[in-house]
């Protein structure tokens, strides 16, 4: 593994692990290794449903987390009942580490009746409000404003819950973003916006890289024009994640005021399930990245530190493996919706639907 | 009962159901401390305090996205468009999001949203700030959209807005803001989905909605004097959902019809309304359904050439002659 020092040279002012100093493998070992293991899932989850894709079985658009796992899974041990989570379509991740059943969320992407949205929302639209998650969604930063929104709500309501709102580098060029932004800065004046941004930069909209899109490639200092805090974190790095994970969710919690952190990530796969990904960057590009791979620098740490040996390593992998052929099993054998599904939901209220049949 | 303005109806029902309810708040550009563009809102920041009338930036994507994501918590925003030509920018929300959200949710969230302001023209604002939106919010499953134009209904209806746990597109006659009728006092909400008889005739149907719906008024008083036609106005009001039974009743007995808009010919609420006529009351027509509406041009400011630009008294009068056979004037 290449030293860490050269691999963080190029995204300026990321902390190093001695300036972080307090929070250590010694110190929350076990903490460490359960969040191994949801890593792990997430990933094996993403792996299942990609190979689901291939066969045909999933439809539609698919965006798989693989490469960026450290992000979510360091954000949501942050996650306190009654705060709320909003992201764009890369939703898979977020939904399972809130505890929610990965049978609904396979049964979702293969379009079945069982799934968590009754098979209408699909990959891009999972929702589990009771567990705090107020969906995914498919328009390039339309979700930004909504997260805002909710975390104004909160704060009317009196309550000391937040907002997480997930965001893409993609989404930091489109108008949502600047107007969202600003009016979470303008609120937080009055402590009225407890929203934690979280940008998670895997350097690529779909095939466009950052620096083909914008001359201020240093993206969370466009949170500075609205009046809104931020910092960067390495998103590849748990341990680093976890730190700025709860330190900005109380600050954001105590002060009702947004507050942005930038994770600089890489997804080591295609954007979508259905793309090629080599058109639009390098054999060793991916493999340099690949070498910061989240859970393989999780997992050497772990191992270095005692915390887990190789047997206890290939146990969590075939564990996982084998509770995702269920959660797969689960998603085939399941029924399509039935047709009356159609006709529900379009309205709340007593008449749900108002058209012919 | 009490005689107030179109003005004062709308705002008399936002006020009055924050006092009931504490989950309404108001959003929208200069709505609290100048009171509002049309001066709808004037007052109510004073009255219930700027977390309650929040004065935006100029974002309308944004604010309606935000508003949006306060309603599927639970509260229950209300947010002016200055006009409803800005609301281009808020569409995406408002279709995009508001209108499929508890869809795609699988049934999850409620989006009790009332977007607001003034539709169609009529005071010289010209091109940019002159639209008739009916059509193109009506097309959408999962909004509600209404178009009332006395202030009787414009009290009612705001309050079923507010109450509905669907978002609802409000749109006013902007044009008539300062116009006055009676309006109940108390509580109630004017059902969504039911149109209103305006004026029983028994020869021809006027059917229109919004500030169209007084146009037809004139020119029946006008049919009956000059012609001595007895015609039926019929006020569509809610424009999704519509109440075909209302249209297709009065057709039965009048067998002839004119669909009035402000909007252009083509794609509009008329154009459904003659469809709906010839799918449920073909065979009580005695002659085809005629729509009348503005001309195929952006809207210009000269004043002549506005006037020139949505149907007139002539042109309605002129239609219904067309259906009853008679010589047009």
């Amino acid at each position: 593994m290449p030293a860490e020092s050269e691999e963080r040279a190029g995204d300026g002012g990321v902390e190093t692990q001695e300036q972080r100093g307090a929070s250590s493998v010694a110190t929350n070992g076990d903490h460490l290794v359960e969040l191994y293991k949801e890593m792990v899932f997430i990933r094996v989850f993403e792996e299942a449903c990609s190979r689901g894709f291939k066969k045909g079985k999933v439809g539609g658009y698919m965006h798989v987390y693989i490469g960026q796992e450290a992000i979510a899974t360091g954000f949501l041990d942050a996650y306190r009942e009654g705060d709320r989570i909003i992201t764009a379509y890369r939703d898979h991740p977020h939904v399972l580490l809130l505890g929610s059943d990965p049978k609904a969320v396979m049964a979702e992407l293969y379009g079945k009746g069982t799934g968590m949205v009754k098979g209408k929302g699909g990959s891009m639209h999972l929702f589990d409000v009771e567990k705090g998650f107020m969906g995914g969604y498919g328009i390039v930063g339309g979700h930004i404003p909504l997260g805002v929104g909710m975390a104004y709500a909160l704060r009317y309501e009196e309550t000391d819950h937040i907002v997480q709102t997930y965001l893409g580098d993609g989404s930091m060029s489109i108008g949502y973003f600047h107007e969202a932004v600003n009016l979470a800065g303008l609120w937080g004046k009055d402590g009225m916006c407890p929203c934690l941004f979280i940008l998670e930069n895997n350097q690529y909209g779909m095939g466009t890289s950052v620096e083909r899109t914008t001359a201020m490639t240093d993206l969370v200092r466009k949170f500075d024009a609205y009046g809104v805090e931020n910092e960067k974190v390495d998103g590849m790095d748990l341990e680093a994640v976890l730190e700025v994970a709860h330190r900005a969710a109380e600050r954001v919690r105590e002060t009702g005021k947004p507050y942005a952190v930038e994770a600089l990530t890489y997804r080591t796969v295609p954007h979508g399930a259905a793309d090629f990904l080599e058109k639009y960057r390098t054999k060793d590009e991916i493999n340099k990245w690949r070498k910061r791979d989240p859970i393989g620098l999780l997992e050497h740490k772990l191992l270095e530190n005692g915390l887990l040996d190789q047997d206890a390593v290939e146990e969590i992998r075939n564990e996982t493996k084998q509770t995702m052929s269920e959660v797969t099993r689960f998603a085939e054998e399941s029924d399509e919706p039935p047709l009356e599904e159609l006709y529900t939901d379009v309205y709340a209220g007593e008449d749900e639907y108002m058209g012919e049949k | 009962m009490p005689e107030m303005t179109y003005r004062q109806a709308l705002k008399t029902a936002m006020a009055e159901e924050m006092e009931r309810d504490e989950s309404v708040l108001l959003m929208g550009e200069d709505i609290g401390v100048y009171g509002g563009t049309h001066l709808i809102t004037d007052g109510l920041i004073d009255r219930f305090g700027p977390k309650r009338v929040i004065d935006t930036p100029i974002a309308e994507g944004g604010f309606t996205g935000a508003a949006i994501g306060m309603a599927m918590l639970g509260l229950k925003p209300i947010v002016e468009m200055m006009t409803w030509s800005f609301s281009f920018l808020a569409s995406d929300q408002i279709i995009q999001t508001a209108a499929k959200v508890r869809y795609f949710s699988g049934g999850q969230v409620e989006v009790p949203l009332v977007v607001r302001g003034p539709n169609g023209g009529g005071v010289q604002l010209s091109a940019q700030h002159t639209h008739s939106m009916e059509n193109l919010y009506g097309h959408f499953p999962g909004l509600k959209v209404v178009s009332p134009v006395t202030p009787a209904d414009v009290k009612g209806m705001m309050l079923t807005a507010i109450r509905d746990p669907n978002p609802v597109v409000f749109l006013e006659a902007g044009a008539l803001y300062g116009t006055k009728g009676e309006v109940p006092d108390g509580d109630g909400g004017v059902p969504f989905g039911k149109a209103r008889v305006a004026r029983e005739g028994t020869d021809v149907s006027l059917i229109s909605y919004g500030r169209q719906v007084n146009l037809c008024l004139r020119v029946a008083d006008r049919l009956e004097e000059e012609d001595g036609v007895s015609a039926e106005v019929i006020d569509v009001r809610s424009i999704r959902p519509l109440d075909e039974d209302t249209i297709v009743e009065s057709v039965k007995k009048t067998h002839r019809a004119v669909a009035v808009q402000e909007q252009w010919r083509l794609f509009g609420v008329a154009s459904e309304t003659a469809s709906i006529i010839q799918e449920k009351a073909f065979d009580y027509l005695d002659a085809p359904v005629i729509r009348v509406s503005g001309a195929e041009v952006p809207a210009p400011y000269a004043r002549n050439l506005e006037v020139a630009a949505f149907p007139n008294e002539q042109q309605v009068a002129n239609a219904a002659r067309r259906t009853l056979y008679m010589e047009e004037k």
